[in-house]
Parts: C-alpha cells; sequence; structure tokens
C-alpha cells in the first residue's frame, strides 16, 4: 500500500497536466473555427520545415 | 486543390459596386492600430481560404489577414495610417466572393464567451469525474468484500472530496447561476433540484468523511455535472448557428449611400444618417436605401425582393421608390422622402421583430416537461425526509435518503432527452442541404397543418429560364452573351448563365427600358425589346429577349419562370398527408394562376403586400391552425417571422432567411417534405426519451424513497439512462426516409 504514496500525487500531476492543456486551448480559440482549421493544413503557400 | 462548388471557379460574380464604405466600419485598437471585420460569402475549401487571405496580405501595410472558414467572420489588421480599406473590400470581391463590413456585437462576444465557459465546464467535469472514480471503484469494491481498513477508505474519501468539490463548485456555475436567477424571480426552473442536490450531496458527503463514514457521494456531484452539461453544450452550439444568421441581416443594413451636396460635391453617409429631403445618388446594381422620389435618370428597378414580381419595372422621373428595390441599368439621383427608420425596409424589420417575440412565446417541450417535473421531484424528496423521520428514523438518515432521492432523480436523461434529438435530427437534415437554425423548430415543424407558399422562387425556381433553347445555335448564343455579361437585367443574366464565363463586350452601352447594345467583330449587336432591335411582332411580352447582329435576321430568346422540378410531386405529397396547401404571393393574378394550376394547389391568393401576407398568418393562427411558411423575397419576411413554424431557400433575401427557422440548399421543393418528416420523427424520439425517463424515475424513484440506493447503483443507472437515451437519438440518423 505504500506505493499509493508515491502513484496518487503521479496521477494528480498527469492529469493536471492534461487539463491544462485542454484549458489553454480552449482559453486561445483554438475552437472557434473547426472547418478552417482542418483546411489550413491543405494550405501550401509559406510553409517552411521547422528546421 | 478541390474548387467545385466555390464562387471562383465556376459561378459567374455580379458586377458589384458594394454600397457599404468600409472606412466607416474600421475599429482603432489600443496600441494605434486598425482593424475592420467583414462578412465573406461563399468561402468553402482551403483553395478559397488561401485565396481570401493572400488578397488581403498582398495589400501593403497589412498585418493579420485571417478567415474563419465556420462563421464567415474576415479580420483585418493593420498600423499604416494610410491604407484604404475599401481596398480590402475589393480585393476580396475581384476573386468572387461577397464581401459586406460589419460590426460585431458586444452581446455576441458574449455569447462565444458563454460556449467556450461551457465547453470548459463540461471538460472538467468529466475529467474530474474520472478522476473521483479512481477511488471510488476501490472504495466500491472493498464495501463488497471488506478488505480496505477505515483508515484507507477515508483518505480516499477525502482525495475525492479534493478534486469533487472545487471541480463541482467551477463546474456548477452555470446551474447555480440560473436557479439563483429563477428563484430571485420567485419561481423555479429545473436547475433549482438540480443546485439543490449538489450543495446538499456535498455538505452531507463532507460530514460522513468526516465521521470516517462508509458512503460519500462526490463521484455523483461531478458525474451529474458532466452529463447535463453535454446537452447544455450541444444546445448552445445549435442556438450559436442561427445567431450567424441573424448578424448577416444587421450587416445588410448597414450600408452607406453617396450624398449629393449643394456644391456639387459627394459625400457618403451612413443610411441612418439620411435625412428627408437629401438628394441621392443610385448607381446601378445598388439598392435604394430609403423611400424616395427620382429627379434625374432613367432605369429598371428590379422589385422582385418587394412584391415577388419578376419582370423589371421602368423607373423614370417623379417616379417613387420604395427602399429595397436594385436599381439594374442607369445612374439616377433622387430625393428622399423618408428616413431610413421610416423606410420600407424598416417596417419590414419592425414586423419581423414582432413575429419573432409571438414566436418566442412558444414553449418548448423540454420546458413543458421540466415545470411538471419540478414540483414532483420536490415534492417526493420532502416526503422521502418528512416520512423517514415519522418512522423514526434519525436527522441524519432521513436527509440522505432524501438526498439520493434527488441525484436519482436528476434530470440527466431529461437534461439530453432533447438536445441529443435535436443534434442529431439537425445534423441529418444537414446532410440533405437544409439547415436548423433554430433547435425548437423541428419540435413546432412536428405540429404543422397547414403549408403556405410564396410563388416566386419557392414553387418556381426564381430565375427566368431560356424555354426555346433548341431554336437558338450554339454561335448565337454565344454571340449574345458577350453583350449579355456586360448588363444586370434579369434576362440577360440568365443568357450569361447559360453561356457560361467568358468574355464580354468591350464597350457596351445600356439605355433603360430597351437594352444594350454594343461591337462584337466589328458589326453592330443590340439586345433588348423586339421595336429596339427592329424585330416586328405584334405584342412584346417581359419575358421575351431580342438579340440582333449586324444585319442577320433578329433571335428570339424566350423565358419563363418555370417550376422547380418536384414541385407537382412535392405538392401531392404534402397533401396526401394531409396538410393544407395554398399560394400567397404579390406577383400578378395571371403569373400565380398560372403556376397554381401546374402545382396542383387550388387555393392561391395574387397582389398581395407583405403586409396582406402577415394578416393571412394571423388569419390562420386565429383558426387554430399551425402554418408552415415557405418564403423568399423581402415580402415575406414578415410573414416568415410571423408563421409557426417557417422555411426559405438559400437563394433568398437575407432577411428572410434571418426570419426562418430553417434554409434549404438545392434545386428541389422536396427539402420541404423531408423536414417536416424529419420532424415528426424527431418529436416521436423526444417523447419515446420523456417516457423512457419517466419510466427510470418510476422505477428507481421507489427504491431510492425506501433508502436502498447505494452509490454503485445511482452511478450506473444515471450513465445507462443517459446512454440510452442518446442511442435511441441516434436511431433518427438512419431512420428511413
Amino acid at each position: 500500500m505504500e506505493s499509493i504514496i508515491y502513484l496518487i500525487p503521479i496521477a494528480f500531476f498527469v492529469a493536471a497536466i492534461g487539463l491544462g492543456a485542454f484549458i489553454w486551448t480552449v482559453k486561445s480559440k483554438q475552437y472557434e473555427d473547426p472547418k478552417g482549421a482542418a483546411n489550413r493544413i491543405l494550405i501550401e503557400d509559406d510553409d517552411k520545415p521547422l528546421l | 486543390m478541390d474548387d467545385r462548388g466555390c464562387p471562383s471557379g465556376l459561378e459567374i460574380a455580379e458586377p458589384i459596386s458594394n454600397a457599404a464604405d468600409p472606412r466607416a466600419f474600421v475599429k482603432t485598437q489600443a496600441d494605434g492600430g486598425y482593424s475592420l471585420e467583414l462578412l465573406v460569402r461563399g468561402a468553402k475549401c482551403a483553395g478559397c481560404l488561401g485565396r481570401i487571405e493572400g488578397a488581403v496580405r498582398s495589400i501593403e501595410g497589412i498585418e493579420v489577414s485571417r478567415l474563419n472558414l465556420s462563421n464567415g467572420r474576415f479580420t483585418a489588421e493593420w498600423h499604416k495610417k494610410d491604407l484604404e480599406p475599401r481596398q480590402i473590400v475589393q480585393n476580396i470581391v475581384d476573386l468572387g466572393y461577397g464581401a459586406m463590413p460589419f460590426q460585431s456585437q458586444t452581446a455576441d462576444a458574449q455569447k462565444d464567451k458563454d460556449a467556450r465557459e461551457l465547453l470548459l465546464a463540461m471538460t472538467v467535469a468529466g475529467v474530474a469525474s474520472m478522476f473521483v472514480m479512481m477511488f471510488s471503484e476501490p472504495i466500491w469494491i472493498a464495501n463488497k468484500y471488506g478488505e480496505m481498513g477505515t483508515g484507507t477508505r477515508t483518505l480516499f474519501h477525502w482525495l475525492s472530496a479534493l478534486i469533487a468539490l472545487p471541480a463541482g463548485a467551477y463546474s456548477g456555475r452555470p446551474f447555480f447561476k440560473s436557479a439563483w436567477a429563477a428563484l430571485s424571480k420567485g419561481h423555479a426552473n429545473m436547475d433549482v433540484p438540480i443546485s439543490l442536490a449538489i450543495i446538499l450531496t456535498a455538505f452531507l458527503s463532507l460530514y460522513a468523511t468526516a465521521n470516517r463514514g462508509q458512503h460519500a457521494f462526490f463521484d455523483a456531484i461531478v458525474m451529474l455535472e458532466f452529463f447535463l452539461l453535454i446537452g447544455r453544450y450541444l444546445d448552445h452550439k445549435l442556438r450559436q448557428r442561427s445567431r450567424i444568421a441573424a448578424q448577416e441581416l444587421l450587416a445588410l443594413q448597414a450600408v452607406t449611400a453617396q450624398r449629393l451636396n449643394a456644391d456639387g460635391t459627394t459625400t457618403s453617409v451612413a443610411v441612418g444618417n439620411i435625412e428627408t429631403g437629401d438628394t441621392l445618388i443610385i448607381l446601378p446594381g445598388d439598392r435604394f436605401p430609403v423611400d424616395g422620389i427620382v429627379l434625374d435618370g432613367t432605369t429598371q428597378g428590379d422589385f422582385s425582393m418587394i412584391t415577388g414580381e419578376t419582370a423589371p419595372v421602368l423607373i423614370g422621373e417623379g417616379f417613387e421608390v420604395r427602399a429595397g428595390v436594385l436599381n439594374i441599368s442607369g445612374r439616377v439621383t433622387y430625393k428622399a422622402t423618408k428616413r431610413s427608420d421610416d423606410s420600407f425596409l424598416s417596417e419590414i424589420a419592425r414586423l419581423i421583430e414582432a413575429g419573432e417575440q409571438s414566436k418566442s412565446k412558444y414553449v418548448r417541450l423540454a420546458d413543458k416537461a421540466a415545470s411538471a417535473y419540478v414540483p414532483v421531484v420536490h415534492g417526493a424528496a420532502l416526503i422521502t425526509f418528512v416520512g423517514w423521520l415519522l418512522v423514526g428514523a434519525g436527522f441524519e438518515k432521513a436527509i440522505w435518503n432524501a438526498c439520493s432521492v434527488l441525484i436519482i432523480t436528476c434530470p440527466c436523461a431529461l437534461g439530453l432527452a432533447v438536445p441529443a434529438v435535436q443534434v442529431v435530427a439537425s445534423g441529418r437534415l444537414f446532410k440533405s442541404g437544409i439547415l436548423v437554425k433554430a433547435g425548437d423548430a423541428l419540435e413546432r415543424l412536428a405540429n404543422v397543418t397547414n403549408v403556405v407558399f410564396d410563388k416566386t422562387g419557392v414553387l418556381t425556381l426564381g430565375q427566368p429560364h431560356l424555354v426555346n433553347q433548341s431554336e437558338i445555335s450554339p454561335s448565337d448564343l454565344a454571340n449574345a452573351a458577350l453583350l449579355a455579361r456586360a448588363s444586370r437585367h434579369p434576362l440577360a443574366r440568365a443568357i450569361a448563365r447559360l453561356a457560361g464565363p467568358g468574355k464580354s463586350v468591350k464597350s457596351a452601352n445600356e439605355v433603360p427600358g430597351f437594352g444594350i447594345e454594343g461591337e462584337i467583330e466589328g458589326k453592330k449587336a443590340r439586345m433588348g425589346r423586339a421595336e429596339w432591335v427592329g424585330a416586328k411582332i405584334d405584342e412584346q411580352s417581359e419575358t421575351e429577349l431580342w438579340f440582333k447582329l449586324g444585319d442577320e435576321n433578329p433571335i428570339c430568346f424566350k423565358f419563363e419562370d418555370t417550376l422547380r422540378k418536384d414541385t407537382p410531386k412535392t405538392i401531392k405529397a404534402l397533401k396526401d398527408m394531409g396538410f393544407e396547401v395554398e399560394i400567397l404571393s404579390g406577383d400578378r393574378k395571371a403569373a400565380v394562376e398560372k403556376a397554381a394550376i401546374e402545382a396542383g394547389i387550388e387555393n392561391y391568393r395574387a397582389e398581395l403586400s407583405p403586409f396582406d401576407k402577415a394578416a393571412r398568418l394571423d388569419e390562420l393562427k386565429a383558426q387554430g391552425k399551425n402554418a408552415l411558411m415557405v418564403g423568399d423575397g423581402l415580402n415575406d419576411a414578415p410573414s416568415l417571422a410571423k408563421a409557426y413554424v417557417s422555411i426559405a431557400p438559400a437563394a433568398a433575401a437575407d432577411a428572410s432567411q434571418s426570419a426562418s427557422d430553417l434554409v434549404f440548399q438545392g434545386d428541389e421543393l422536396g427539402a420541404v417534405l423531408e423536414a417536416i418528416k424529419v420532424g415528426k420523427l424527431a418529436k416521436a424520439r423526444v417523447l419515446e426519451n420523456f417516457y423512457f425517463s419517466a419510466a427510470y424515475n418510476l422505477i428507481t424513484v421507489p427504491i431510492a424513497i425506501l433508502g436502498h440506493i447505494t452509490p454503485q447503483f445511482a452511478a450506473i443507472a444515471m450513465s445507462t439512462s443517459s446512454i440510452i437515451v442518446s442511442l435511441n437519438a441516434l436511431r433518427l440518423y438512419k431512420a428511413k426516409k
């Protein structure tokens, strides 16, 4: 049972990261234009490799 | 890239001169920059997106150029002071898309914020319920097999509380707010028992945990909120779509006009600032913004939006025009006799508003269910509490059992019953090209008894259609199209549409009321009325267009506004289903009679004003009939708003689309039939879901009252009922047509 001392905080931490990431996507308005986002990947004009 | 269905690829753009001056819509940002919002129509694919954003970005000084493909809003931002905003609009219009400056409303920004908050609340509740489950599962199992010590169990309860209480408080805000608003006005809504259950459960679970008790219901709090919030979010999304359509109407009205000053200069004024007595210049392609009298110039007016009459009307000096008439061919100056607020368009707008208010009095099924449900739930919980006290149980046990009644009856299934069905039904209709703007429209569709049609653009295609194409050689058509492309006359546009995109003559001269002339391959060409091109006939018809090239014989193009292909079939099907069908039209009697006979409708009224149409709908309402209105013109807008439920084709006037509950695309009137069928199916599913929820409560409530509900049972029963309701809604998608 000692393991839960470590496991529970880890579980909290992992869930917090996931939730935090989701809140960030909502706050930065990433769900305002789902149709646009789906189509934007097809535009090649100024597509540069990242590295 | 696939360009099908995009204006730049196929359609011929109208020669637009945009009446709205975008300068009036530019906003100054906090950092000294400028921004402009436009409503872009016709953008559908990645190609459109790239072209539109690229075209604006190519203007020097533009920093942000972004189109939201989901709602058609375009935003441009820049810092350069001398940048001409009209250029932004022009660049988009040049690509063949419609672009209108647009002022976003603060109320809308608030609604967008509400949607984001609902989404956040829903996710927080979902994540929290999964997390709490991680602690409550072991407790349930341990309670059964007795392998967990009191210490571990209490630790797990405290950990559940640590997650469920803050998450529950956060995600519960939509319910608390609404419950409080209702209570402070002295009545109760469905959120009152929900809030009560959440708060009571939280306190009792805390109390049990503090006393190292066996049961705590922390998982129930967040799970309840999660299921209820799914329903709320779906409902909100559905309403958001209808708001976007309403914004387009506002954009249409927010235009400017050119005022001629005493010293001969012109200034652009917002339509709202036009005073009576102002002299205005109207160019071809613009609409007359207010009622007035023509001072100078001749042109033809397109009255189809106002009266439904298809043939253009000659407008000359002294003619009294109404706001909303489209100037087809010539430049005119005219004197405003009314302000914008008193003009025809505003009268229509007021009628629409009045109609919408009467419509909002409709009590939605869900609200009806809620008003019956709330007192029953409260009553049952109170009886449980008092009953347990009377039989001698302690205060704690009595309130626990009352609380489990509140939890088990919590309308998860009821909350999902309507939105789930409406979302699936709208999805199915969307696939057949029908856009549902208001969720409750589906409910109202199911109760329709009468179907009222407008003629032009509804029973008919609304566009003149060449009927003697077989008598015309392709080369003649191609030559005629060269001239036709330079004109805005409806018949000329029909030829241009038929011939497809191509060149037009370099210098064309349009003579209002007669026709258009120009030069084709060095030869003089004329198109227009018979006597103007030199053809000898007995009687001139408004639906004929003559074309003469050089010395050749004049050719006659005959047009008709033909019925939609499936109109007679649809009318017959509607009659077979027992609906009373009638026509209300603003067009001439002969034209209406002909269409009525072809379509197979016995009841028709012609030459009606928009107000007559609205009055007829009031009459039907007074007789206790529920009328479905199908209309497209601006003259139908008040009736569309007044009708019990209304449908407009996608080619309809913007105001009519905003005023109606559903919009259908494509050339088939059968969409009306499909909408009614889906409406009936949807209502059947909603009722099934209600019955199921009622049955579920009938079984579980007695068990809860008797105090036998365990946490496991509550959790499983709640989720299964919600899932069953959602699955039942999905059945609608597959139901046969």
